[in-house]
């Protein structure tokens, strides 16, 4: 690519901003007993360090798992294990057994920052860079415009270098999976989302369209020919990643169930605090928590969540091809996170990975939700005293993006992908030519709401009877943005491609 | 919804830069800041609290008042308004008070202030000829200017993390420039007065002013051959520009002058008692004759030389800023300093003199006189380079030639300001992404304008 030194410039500007982020306050700073986020992570450098693996993910009076016990896989594990090598190195103090909880200190934040940052730069910046670089059918301009815009989404920028996480870890190794898998190299694809997957369980949100779009591959390939060849190639591929990744806990049968009951527990409970999900949004009305009783909860959220998938899924299976699989990712991880089991409001960022994918097909949608994925993240962000950087990061995604892709001269019906389902709708109603006016309005209102909203929570304190006011408002807007944004994507995947396969025919 | 569409199309690409350098200065608040901070609030208290007779006397604080008395009118102004966002910061006995209200405050003024600089730097942009560009965004003259002008890492470092209001007076002195392209020379040599006032380091370039508007403004027509037509010297025009010199300097001076103060304002304004070099070394010539003598005096006790107890315990090279004698070598007085200033800004004086070639002659007699002045001056900032650099940015864009100097002058200047990040290594990561970023935007910038001026050469 003849403009490497305009992309590199890109990805330094995208380091820097990380960087600037990382010197704000992180989750739980200062606030004893429990603290958050980031003493969970040096908790877990310390538990793997010391204990052998056998004990990681068993209660015992060295490790006590009321106070953040490891509830990711393996591979998370193994990650802690390696940043305290280093932290032994540089400073044992951080991770010494008992006597380390709490730790706070300019030196080891720096460490632990850096931890972060390299990850990033290891695993997630390569990974945006080679997407960008193999999109296909647009500039080199519009390439680097793409990346720039991607690496300055504020979502991840501040919950991985803000409040502290290692999101970038599995979102890059997901991103590993989507590049292998569209290019065609499918068995690097599959190691990677398994990497993915054993690095946090969440990514099983994106496991659905990966396992339609491979299946449909390989149906069209035959099943009887390369198709089962590739199918079986697959999964040994997958068997093989897992148990190499979970072999230490496959020796002994408890091991393995206690490691599971860790990653998934079902105890407890649909939702909880406040996340911008249905569930949460509803028992606003109904306290659905307290009605049903438990296994009644597991099931209805089950059968929402597949049923809401469903459509798209089939779709990529009778009919698989990397622009469908982006959009079904994108719908998949929404359906989940809208009315699946116990979500956390950072699962967000699962369903805004694909939509950052298909920034350059449809910028308008796509900048429109990725500023709303930030904003019901924004109760999570004034926890962590991070008003400042989400305010001047969202600003410079927005403006990257409205400059990079003209975002508003970009609302035609053509351009929004809903040619088909405006022409299927004319068929009923004749008049209705105003799909992209409505939109426009709905995209005015809905910024004009989370501004007000965001103003009104930094400035106002909520009324004694109700505490929670402000978050559960910003919960139940961010709400029925999402499921605009669900029934616009199965929109686009169900009638877009049917059309647009006729179209290709005719021409 | 067109509206927006129109206004961020590709003719906004100066808004744009402009805005998100003012984003990165907003995610910058958070960072180290130095004992400049502590200064200006210091400032901030005693132009509010005390009235103007005390303003040069006063010194409660170590950080005493060693500006001119504009800035010490604009640090009044400014204390006007941080009374609403916290009025402890403007007690003197407040001493390193830094509340996070008061943080807020003044790196806020500095950004706020930096709008002179934006503005300075759409003014210059319109003094470069962009009729030779290329279609490419990224080639035409312009935006490179504006990008090594607004994001110019030097800048944003010394005003953003290490705390300072450059942004502003640098807006100044490029207006000032701006405008002597332009050709009103009235209101580039009131803008430069103006400036002098705010911050006397400015005096370094102010020969090269001098020499210009006498050659080419007073003296209105050449002969053919490009030498001194004296019968053209308009008298008027002098007067006028004494005018503006000294009705700005009573504006300032005039105040203290009828208090009887002015030997006070100045023995702050030029302490000739700081030393020979500031606390973190200037990287300049007397540097090199400092660790000279270091080293002969090493050598010298060594052979034997010289005898221990003569040598004066002290060290030029501990970073602490005192008076000091030199062991081996004649020590340095200021008036020597200023003999090898004066020589070293000689032979570009005279050129601007006596064959002067416009407004372009005239930016590169001020590169060379702050250079010269960075060099061989008495008690010299670090910061001082940023008087070379940020001038020379508008030369580069000019000649390949220029764009060659240019870039290792910028790329060792911004290293040479590394020590003031001096802090957690934290901060000088970031130092280390951004100076890659600059050098990296001044390398491909370079390369582009080569690659453009050679399209120019004749023959090609």
């Amino acid at each position: 690519m003849e403009k490497w030194h305009l992309m590199t410039i890109v990805v330094l500007i995208g380091l820097t901003v990380r960087w600037t982020v990382s010197l704000n306050s992180y989750s739980g700073a200062g606030k004893p007993p429990m603290f958050g986020d980031y003493e969970a992570q040096r908790h877990w450098q310390e538990i793997t360090f010391n204990l052998p693996v056998k004990q990681w993910y068993f209660n015992s009076s060295d490790n006590n798992l009321q106070y953040w016990g490891l509830d990711y896989p393996p591979l998370t594990a193994y990650h802690s294990l390696l940043c305290a090598y280093v932290a032994k190195f540089i400073n044992p103090d951080w991770i010494e057994l008992h006597s380390s909880r709490g730790y706070e200190s300019q030196a080891h934040k720096l460490f632990m920052r850096t931890t972060v940052f390299i990850a990033d730069l290891l695993i997630y910046i390569p990974a945006v860079v080679l997407y960008c670089c193999c999109l296909k059918e647009i500039s080199t301009k519009k390439k680097i415009a793409n990346a720039l815009c991607i690496l300055l989404y504020p979502g991840l920028i501040l919950i991985d270098y803000g409040h502290f996480q290692y999101n970038s870890v599995s979102l890059g190794f997901a991103l590993w999976g989507v590049l292998g898998v569209s290019c065609d190299w499918d068995l690097l694809g599959s190691l990677a989302f398994c990497l993915a997957i054993n690095y946090k369980q969440m990514e099983l949100y994106h496991s659905l369209p990966f396992f339609c779009f491979l299946l449909g591959k390989c149906f069209k390939k035959g099943l009887k020919g390369k198709g089962f060849v590739l199918l079986i190639k697959l999964a040994c591929t997958v068997v093989a990643s897992f148990i190499l990744c979970w072999l230490p806990f496959f020796t002994e049968r408890e091991q393995t169930l206690q490691v599971l009951r860790r990653l998934f527990p079902v105890d407890r409970g649909l939702f909880e605090d406040k996340v911008a999900n249905i569930w949460c949004s509803f028992s606003v009305f109904l306290k659905i928590k307290d009605i049903l009783p438990h296994h009644i909860q597991i099931i209805i959220s089950f059968c929402f969540t597949f049923l809401s998938l469903l459509p798209a899924c089939i779709k990529l299976t009778l009919q698989p091809s990397p622009k469908g699989f982006r959009f079904t990712l994108v719908s998949c991880a929404l359906s989940f996170f809208l009315f699946s089991f116990q979500v956390h409001e950072k699962s967000i960022l699962l369903v805004s990975l694909p939509v950052c994918l298909v920034l350059s097909e449809i910028p308008f949608m796509s900048t429109w939700f990725l500023l709303v994925s930030t904003f019901s993240m924004l109760p999570l962000l004034l926890k962590d005293e991070l008003l400042m950087p989400s305010v001047v990061t969202t600003m410079a995604f927005f403006i990257a993006c409205a400059i990079s892709f003209s975002i508003f001269e970009k609302t035609s019906e053509e351009e929004l992908h809903l040619k088909s389902f405006s022409i299927s709708l004319r068929k009923y109603l004749p008049c209705f030519k105003f799909l992209p006016r409505i939109i426009q309005y709905l995209f005015l209102i809905s910024v004009i709401t989370m501004v007000l909203l965001t103003l009104i929570t930094v400035t106002l304190e909520p009324p004694q009877k109700l505490p929670d006011l402000f978050s559960v408002l910003i919960c139940f807007v961010s709400c029925l943005n999402f499921l605009f944004f669900l029934v616009y994507f199965n929109i686009i995947i169900m009638w877009d491609f049917k059309n647009g396969r006729n179209q290709k025919k005719i021409n | 919804m067109a509206a927006p569409g129109v206004a961020a199309g590709g003719g906004n690409w100066f808004s744009a830069l402009a805005l998100g350098v003012t984003l990165l200065k907003c995610l910058l608040i958070p960072t180290y800041h130095s004992t400049d901070f502590e200064v200006h609030r210091n400032w901030l208290a005693i132009t509010h609290s005390l009235p103007i007779s005390q303003w040069y006397y006063e010194a409660t604080s170590e950080w005493t008042l060693d500006y001119p008395p504009f800035f010490a009118w604009f640090e009044y102004a400014l204390s006007h308004v941080a009374k609403y966002f916290d009025q402890e910061m403007l007690n003197i006995h407040n001493l390193n008070y830094s509340s996070s209200r008061t943080l807020l405050f003044q790196r806020f003024s500095v950004i706020f202030t930096d709008a002179v600089f934006v503005y300075a730097v759409h003014e210059c942009c319109k003094c470069i000829d962009g009729k030779k560009a290329g279609k490419e965004l990224t080639e035409k003259p312009k935006f490179i200017l504006s990008v090594l002008l607004l994001w110019n890492f030097g800048l944003l470092i010394v005003d953003h993390i290490h705390f300072q209001y450059n942004g502003f007076l640098f807006g100044l002195m490029l207006l000032s420039i701006a405008r002597l392209f332009q050709k009103r020379h009235m209101e580039g040599a009131l803008l430069f007065a103006v400036l002098l006032h705010f911050k006397h380091i400015y005096l370094y370039v102010a020969p090269a002013y001098g020499i210009y508007l006498l050659r080419s403004y007073c003296f209105t027509a050449n002969k053919p051959d490009g030498s001194i037509r004296w019968n053209s010297f308009s008298f008027i025009r002098l007067i006028s520009l004494g005018l503006i010199v000294f009705l700005v300097s009573a504006l300032s001076l005039g105040p203290f002058l009828a208090l009887n103060q002015l030997p006070q304002v100045l023995s702050r304004l030029f302490p000739f008692k700081r030393g020979l070099c500031h606390a973190y070394w200037a990287p300049n010539f007397w540097a090199l004759y400092n660790a000279l003598d270091k080293v002969l005096s090493v050598i010298g006790l060594e052979l034997k030389l010289l005898d221990p107890n003569k040598i004066p315990k002290a060290s030029m090279t501990s970073g602490l800023v005192q008076q000091f004698q030199h062991t081996v070598l004649p020590s340095v007085t200021p008036l020597a300093t200023l003999i090898c200033t004066l020589m070293a800004i000689l032979p570009s004086v005279f050129c601007l003199w006596f064959k002067p070639q416009g407004p372009r002659g005239f930016l590169r007699c001020l590169i060379l006189c702050a250079l010269s002045s960075f060099l061989f001056g008495w008690h010299v900032h670090e910061k001082a380079i940023l008087l070379a650099v940020l001038p020379m940015s508008l030369l580069s864009v000019g000649k390949a030639g220029d764009a060659s100097i240019f870039l290792i002058l910028t790329t060792t200047g911004h290293y040479s300001l590394f020590p003031l990040l001096f802090t957690a290594p934290e901060k000088k990561r970031l130092f280390l992404i951004g100076w890659k970023l600059s050098t990296f935007s001044a390398w491909h910038l370079w390369k582009s304008s080569v690659n453009l001026y050679s399209l120019s050469l004749p023959g090609s």
